[in-house]
């Protein structure tokens, strides 16, 4: 792309090692189609997710912290597509900061000193990053043209503002930007950044169920295709309790709910098989047929 | 059980301040800033779900009902979305207070006022401990086993693994030792917080202003359990 | 030695329950120079000062130091105190064992010693006081009044009433202000216009009031009584002795844009005045917009003008004027509801601020007083009213209440419900505040006669469903989610300072805070003066207020500035910056720290070994220096010195302090 090669430490995360394999394909598809180097954080763990914090402040810290560390070791920020895995190190970051004790109780714990040194960023951020943007709006070969598609943020990109620090919290940008970029058409909804109920999915599921028709339905009644996401707690709530939404409501569903780099990674090339279309619940490969994008 | 509209009791003393002191200084926030403006549970996604409204569990945080506070579904209910801490207008971290007020259940060892949710953040924890990496179909078998629900979401179970999206085995860390070593740090800081709070309450025995209605703590499962 | 009496304050128990007064007497007693010592309840009580005067006769008594509070409350009343007794005023020192030890420690015992310590200061410093004179200077009997708003007018009217000549400058194109946009006005829903206009015209037509409008102030210099201000008039491009404000310009201009003055619910032309009834009713042109300005063609209104009144190559004038007071009423702007993404605010069509419901109720608005919503200008079936949009918001906003939203969203929802008898008007509050005379009644009727729905809660979003807006509260009250349907949502934006506020403030030297509101000189006592003498308050430049107390804060400047000009001269402080002009070596160093411009160079001629030689020194001018001794600080050669704050006086202070650190080895 540039002068000079962007490269960051990868944190996969657990999700994108499973139930959004395809998340991790397509982004790394994306960094390869634009030149960022994606260095994989090499004995990463779990980041405590919506759990840690929720039984003990110090866990919720040190599990994203030695994640932290590792990338301060190879001297590079650090990219966390996962909006969960995002949010719960930026946490650690600021927890740090109150809490000097926590950096020693680590150290004594792991032999790993955490130094706070490595930037933190999500994939919008990285998407929407001057160079990055202007790299995928030059490759794009395949613009998403007459896709209508919903941008869903959620909650852990925006929220909370004065630890992300990214966009608005209200009325995000980022990704209409990018979708603008590849040539898609993203559809104004209200619920945007509306809480999709991550981990109450298993556990509440008829929570979800509530709170993805409300989604997918605002998206819908807005007039969007599909839906656009960077989080798989959001993807997988919205995708796999759709059909159950849709049944409550009384009313048909269907929207797609692809990741932002699937949908990129399609515009810039990257054959459909390598983005885990195929992989999705809501059916994700028929709507690019329709359109001819597939 | 206290008949539900009997008077709170306000007997003041230095019990009474205790859980909003431990509550702000655990969150880093002032709950005694709350003005009840609602605004909070108002754009709640899930207050339709709880049985205080999260402006209400601020309340008892003012008060001191501590047994209230965290007999409560409302901070098992809460994703920790923070669409409250965003838009509250007396910059109070609500979803942060939720996290504490989780963290102090635990360590007292009641039983989560859903139980549903607080056996999925033990299994999910569980898997991580043992694992160092989260292992999504053997939480989710753990899960469903322990809440005696494993013929729920079965369909949707077969499905995923169809689409390559649960893996048949776990993927473990090699820094587990790590993570397990982190595991224990961690209670052993909680049992020496739940400690100290037992002290104090021993020291001012009078738990909090409205000590009449509280729930029974679950039998065994001492304080600190980090798992 | 001087005869020193130390007179030491309890101030009831603000002073006596945390400091030993009885103990710092008996202390105070072995100081040198100190020949009577007493203490008093409260020294400032009558009975306080007869005991001062007393013993001033009685023991003979040459200097004064009393223990009190800070100086700042009641030097001047014991400066008076000294002065009935015979004594030259400036013979007093205050120790402040008030705000500086009894308030602000808790431990009686140190807080004694450090009652003790200010007031040996005191006693050391009151020995070396100097007999001190005060000046006088004379008063311009004009004043200047920013801002034409009903504070403005209203000060301006009562100014001119008392007989003094006044300049209202305005920077829009009419005077008339926030008033002149809303249609009525609570409790007694009388129509503002109809109170306003009259008001405007009488303004306009008094003798000794000369308005300048589409004017700003350029510069403020001088002081208290002599004020040179230079106005800057903007070209109009109207020649207004000409113009008959027949209107026809308007008519004919092709140009459409946003009225200002509708908030964007209406058009207006290029060349326009901002409503019907404005004062002066002549036309200004918008040059932005207007399309001879920028294309270079058009010229329809000077076609059209009968009177040929219209000049595309009018310039701004400058000009200058004295004038001996000012009054600043320059008013308030309306928050942003737009930084509330979640209100949707700029986003939706029918979610509009109150200032635009106000032009859509009002008679002479876009709609002649109907309500239609904006997005198909249909007549909403209900609307939601939201309070503190901006206000009690650290998060979002600004942390204070605006005061005035409860009232006119109260006003507004009474208003709808009235125009759309089947309607339905739900408001959303946290606190009703109703503390004005007749307002809790007016609260009452809008539900008990009305039907007005209240609902306390703070809505945390309002999105679109269909052709529906959808309120998402908590009712709090019962605890309870709700969601209101509506077909239109006012919010009541906080009131804030103007844009620039802060310039303003800086041009005349006055305080303000951190918001951008202008400081009065004491919350409870001064509360239309400012810091800086001459220069008064009026208005929401101030803080937030609603209409009844703007104009009795615009009479209260107005009365200030009368009482001013009931005298030809005035005395003025002579604790101010004097040089030693042997001293000064004329580096001017103490020229530029100086924030009330109040030094200049001066060249002194001087004999020298019998030669004559010329060279500069500072000088300071006794008119404009308010005594800050920023100079003294400043100044290398210890030329510069405070009058009655003397280098001297302030080292023989703290050598008194330091002497009594070290007693042992002393």
């Amino acid at each position: 792309m540039t002068d000079e090669t962007l490269r960051f430490a990868y944190y996969p995360g657990c999700s994108l090692n499973s139930t959004a394999k395809e998340y991790d394909l397509s982004t790394r598809a994306v960094a390869r189609a634009i030149g960022v180097e994606l260095v994989e954080v090499p004995d990463w763990n779990c980041c405590g997710a919506s759990s840690a914090h929720t039984v003990d402040p110090f866990l919720a810290f040190a599990l994203p912290a030695r994640v932290l560390v590792q990338a301060e070791e190879m001297g590079l920020d650090v990219l966390a597509p996962c909006a969960a895995c995002y949010g719960r190190l930026v946490a650690a970051r600021a927890e740090a900061a109150r809490h000097p004790d926590y950096a020693r109780r680590l150290e004594k714990a792991t032999g790993r000193r955490f130094r706070g040194t490595a930037r933190i960023l999500n994939v919008l951020e990285l998407l929407g990053d001057e160079r990055v943007a202007a790299a995928v709006a030059g490759a794009v070969t395949r613009p998403l043209e007459g896709l209508k598609v919903a941008p869903y943020y959620g909650c852990l990109l925006v929220r909370p503002p004065k630890l992300t620090r990214f966009d608005d919290p209200e009325r995000p940008v980022t990704m209409d930007r990018v979708l603008q970029a590849i040539g898609a058409t993203p559809v104004d909804h209200p619920f945007q950044t509306e809480c999709c109920g991550a981990s109450l999915g298993i556990s509440r599921t008829d929570l979800v169920v509530e709170l993805a028709g409300r989604i997918v339905g605002a998206a819908k009644l807005a007039g969007a295709e599909a839906v656009a996401v960077t989080c798989p707690l959001c993807q997988t709530n919205l995708d796999s309790r759709q059909e159950a939404a849709a049944a409550r409501l009384g009313e048909g569903l269907g929207l797609p709910v692809y990741y932002i780099t699937q949908l990129v990674g399609l515009a810039l090339g990257v054959p459909p098989a390598r983005l885990g279309l195929r992989r999705h619940l809501v059916d994700g490969l028929g709507l690019l047929r329709q359109k001819k994008l597939a | 059980m206290a008949t539900p509209n009997a008077p709170l009791v306000m007997k003041g003393g230095p019990a009474a301040g205790r859980l909003l002191a431990k509550v702000d200084a655990m969150s880093g926030t002032q709950v005694e800033a709350c003005y009840q403006c609602g605004k909070c549970s108002g754009g709640c996604p899930l207050a339709f779900a709880m049985d205080y409204q999260p402006r209400q569990i601020m309340r008892l945080v003012q008060l001191g009902l501590e047994d209230e506070a965290l007999a409560s579904s409302t901070i098992w209910v809460c994703a920790t979305c923070f669409t409250c801490t965003a838009r509250c207008p007396r910059d109070i971290d609500i979803a942060g207070v939720m996290d504490a007020l989780r963290v102090l259940a635990t360590r007292r060892g009641l039983r989560p006022g859903d139980r549903n949710i607080g056996a999925f953040h033990r299994a999910f924890l569980d898997s991580v401990r043992r694992f160092g990496r989260g292992y999504e179909l053997g939480l989710m078998l753990l899960y469903k086993l322990r809440t005696l629900r494993l013929t729920e979401d079965m369909g949707l179970g077969l499905k995923m693994l169809a689409k390559g999206k649960l893996a048949l085995l776990p993927e473990t860390a090699k820094g587990r030792a790590e993570v397990e070593a982190i595991f224990r740090e961690a209670a052993e800081g909680a049992r020496e917080a739940a400690e100290g709070a037992r002290k104090a309450a021993e020291d001012s025995p009078e738990t909090a202003e409205g000590a009449a209605a509280g729930p029974g703590r679950s039998k065994g499962a001492a304080g600190g359990d980090v798992r | 030695m001087k005869r020193v009496g130390v007179f030491l304050c309890w101030c009831g128990s603000n002073i006596a329950a945390t400091v030993d007064v009885g103990k710092v007497a008996e202390r105070v007693r072995l100081l040198p120079g100190v020949v009577h010592v007493e203490e008093n309840k409260y020294t400032c009580s009558e009975p306080g000062q007869a005991s001062i005067i007393k013993a001033i006769k009685e023991h003979g008594l040459e200097r004064v130091v009393v223990a009190a509070c800070s100086p700042r409350l009641h030097e001047p009343t014991f400066r008076r105190t000294l002065e009935t007794a015979g004594l030259n005023p400036y013979f007093l020192e205050m120790a402040n064992v008030r705000e500086h030890c009894s308030w602000v420690h808790p431990d009686r015992e140190k807080a004694t010693d450090k009652a003790f310590d200010l007031v040996r200061m005191a006693v050391a410093r009151v020995l070396k006081n100097e007999p001190l004179a005060r000046g006088s200077i004379t008063i311009e009997k004009r004043a200047l009044v920013l801002g034409g708003g009903i504070a403005g007018i209203q000060a301006a009217l009562d100014i001119a009433d008392a007989g003094h000549e006044v300049i209202l400058v305005e920077r829009e194109p009419t005077i008339g202000g926030r008033m002149a946009q809303l249609d009525k006005t609570f409790p007694t829903l009388d129509c503002s216009s109809c109170i306003l206009t009259p008001k405007m015209v009488d303004a306009a037509k008094h003798p000794k009031i000369t308005l300048y409008t589409y004017s700003e102030l350029e510069k403020v210099e001088g002081y208290i009584g002599n004020f040179h201000v230079t106005v800057r008039k903007r070209a109009r491009s109207v020649d207004e002795t000409l113009c008959t404000g027949c209107g026809l310009c308007q008519t004919k201009c092709p140009t459409k844009v946003p009225s200002e003055f509708d908030v964007g619910t209406g058009l207006r032309k290029a060349i326009y005045t901002p409503f019907p009834q404005a004062v002066p009713n002549k036309p200004v042109i918008d040059r932005e917009n207007c399309t001879y300005y920028k294309t270079g063609k058009c010229r329809v209104c000077e076609r059209v003008c009968e009177a040929k009144a219209i000049r595309f190559d009018q310039e701004d004038v400058l000009v200058e004027e004295r004038v001996g007071a000012i009054v600043v009423a320059t008013g308030f702007d309306l928050f942003d509801c737009s930084v509330y993404g979640e209100y949707g605010y700029g986003l939706y069509p029918d979610v509009i601020d109150a200032l635009q419901f106000e032009r859509l109720i009002n008679a002479s608005g876009p709609t002649e007083g109907k309500i239609k919503r904006p997005s198909d200008h249909e007549i909403p079936r209900s609307v939601a009213f939201v309070l503190c949009v901006g206000s009690r918001d650290e998060q979002k906003g600004v942390s204070y209440c605006s005061r005035a939203c409860c009232m006119y969203s109260v006003k507004h929802a009474t208003q709808y419900m009235d125009k759309v008898k089947d309607g339905r008007a739900y408001v959303f509050y946290m606190d009703i505040r109703t503390p004005g005379k007749a307002y809790e009644e007016f609260y009452k009727r809008s539900s008990v006669e009305y039907g007005v729905q209240f609902i306390r809660g703070r809505p945390s979003k309002i999105y679109q469903k269909g052709d529906k807006l959808i309120v998402k509260a908590e009712d709090t009250l019962l605890g309870r989610p709700v969601e209101a349907e509506v077909e239109m949502v006012v919010l009541a934006p906080a009131m804030v300072p103007k844009r620039d506020a802060a310039r303003t403030a800086q041009t005349l030297g006055v305080s303000y805070d951190g918001f951008g509101f202008l400081n009065e000189a004491h919350p409870k006592l001064r509360p239309v003066e400012t810091n800086t003498a001459g220069i008064y308050l009026a208005g929401v430049c101030q803080g937030p207020k609603d209409i009844p107390d703007t104009v009795a804060q615009a009479s209260a400047a107005g009365a200030k500035v009368a009482a001013l000009f009931s005298r030809d001269e005035m005395a003025t402080e002579p604790m101010i910056a004097r040089v030693d002009e042997a001293l000064c070596s004329g580096c001017l160093w103490c020229k530029p720290v100086c924030p009330y411009k109040a030094i200049e160079a001066r060249t002194v001629t001087e004999k020298v070994h019998g030669r004559t030689v010329s060279r500069e020194v500072a000088s300071v001018n006794a008119g404009l220096c308010q005594g800050c001794g920023a100079c003294t600080v400043a100044c290398r050669d210890g030329a510069m010195n405070l009058q009655g704050f003397t280098n001297e006086q302030v080292i023989t202070a703290v050598d008194e302090l330091l002497a009594g650190l070290r007693p042992a080895c002393s």
